[in-house]
């Protein structure tokens, strides 16, 4: 009872801010609204017993790319001038097409008959984890610590001011 | 979980952000507000991963995705915003229409 209480609450504020994030007609305020997001879902991952990834969620997205989101939103002048709807895609045509999509996972979450294990005590998770990326995930590992190199210096040569002699 | 609920009603959630970003990315003109509906898309992978886990007998193995996804997602948001920036600084807007000059 408890748990569909705090489960229905977090839900509400994730797909309320959410919602807020795609209808808001200022950017700014989508920016702000995308905290309530990345809030709940974090709430939502604790629910769901993965508390490292919640602790991720919460340093990485709201931390980092949240504030660099709003930090962009700040740095660009004028950013209220842009309009909202797009010219290729309008809004009626972008709820169809978005509604489709979610009337089709709908049906196929409804329809298949997913194995559930029994539930599970939530336990920390921190030592399997890391035994997993130094064990079986090692090499993902090792590639991600490349691509996170990459997108640094990648960021720091596409946004740099070129002082030529 | 007890309580009564079960991945159906995770997988709902999922699937309602994923939505609400897919509507985000197709509506938006401003650059930084489609990274963000791309935001949203990520997360709602993310919780299906999490819910499959927790409802897959307790398996590490969605956990370790979600936070190779987290991490993608950060390098994303890095470059997007970079780009974006330097589209800025280039053509003073960042509406996508208008940043075309690649267009053949």
């Amino acid at each position: 009872m408890l748990a569909q209480v705090i489960f229905y609450a977090l839900a509400a504020l994730t797909v309320g801010s959410a919602g807020l994030v795609a209808f808001s007609r200022n950017i700014v305020y989508s920016a702000f609204a995308l905290l309530g997001a990345f809030m709940g879902i974090v709430g939502i991952y604790i629910l769901l017993a993965a508390d490292f990834v919640a602790m991720v969620q919460l340093l990485v997205y709201v931390g980092g790319i949240l504030v660099l989101t709003i930090f962009a939103v700040m740095l660009t002048a004028g950013i209220g001038d842009v309009k909202v709807s797009n010219r290729a895609v309008g809004t009626g045509p972008a709820i169809v097409v978005a509604g489709v999509a979610a009337i089709v996972m709908l049906y196929a979450v409804m329809r298949t008959q997913w194995h559930q294990a029994a539930a599970i005590t939530p336990a920390p998770t921190t030592y399997a984890i890391g035994n997993a990326f130094l064990g079986d995930y090692v090499l993902p590992f090792e590639v991600a610590s490349l691509v996170l190199l990459a997108a640094l210096i990648g960021a720091i040569v596409i946004s740099r001011h070129e002082v030529r002699e | 979980m007890g309580g009564g609920i079960t991945l159906n009603h995770f997988l709902v959630l999922s699937l309602i952000i994923f939505s609400l970003g897919l509507f985000t990315v197709l509506t938006r003109r401003n650059a930084i507000g489609i990274l963000m509906g791309v935001e949203l898309i990520l997360n709602s992978a993310n919780i299906n991963y999490l819910a499959f886990a927790f409802y897959g007998g307790g398996k590490y193995d969605g956990q370790i995705f979600a936070i190779f996804v987290i991490m993608l997602a950060a390098a994303e948001a890095v470059i997007g915003l970079a780009v974006v920036l330097a589209i800025y600084q280039n053509f003073k807007t960042i509406d996508v229409d208008a940043a075309e000059t690649l267009r053949g």
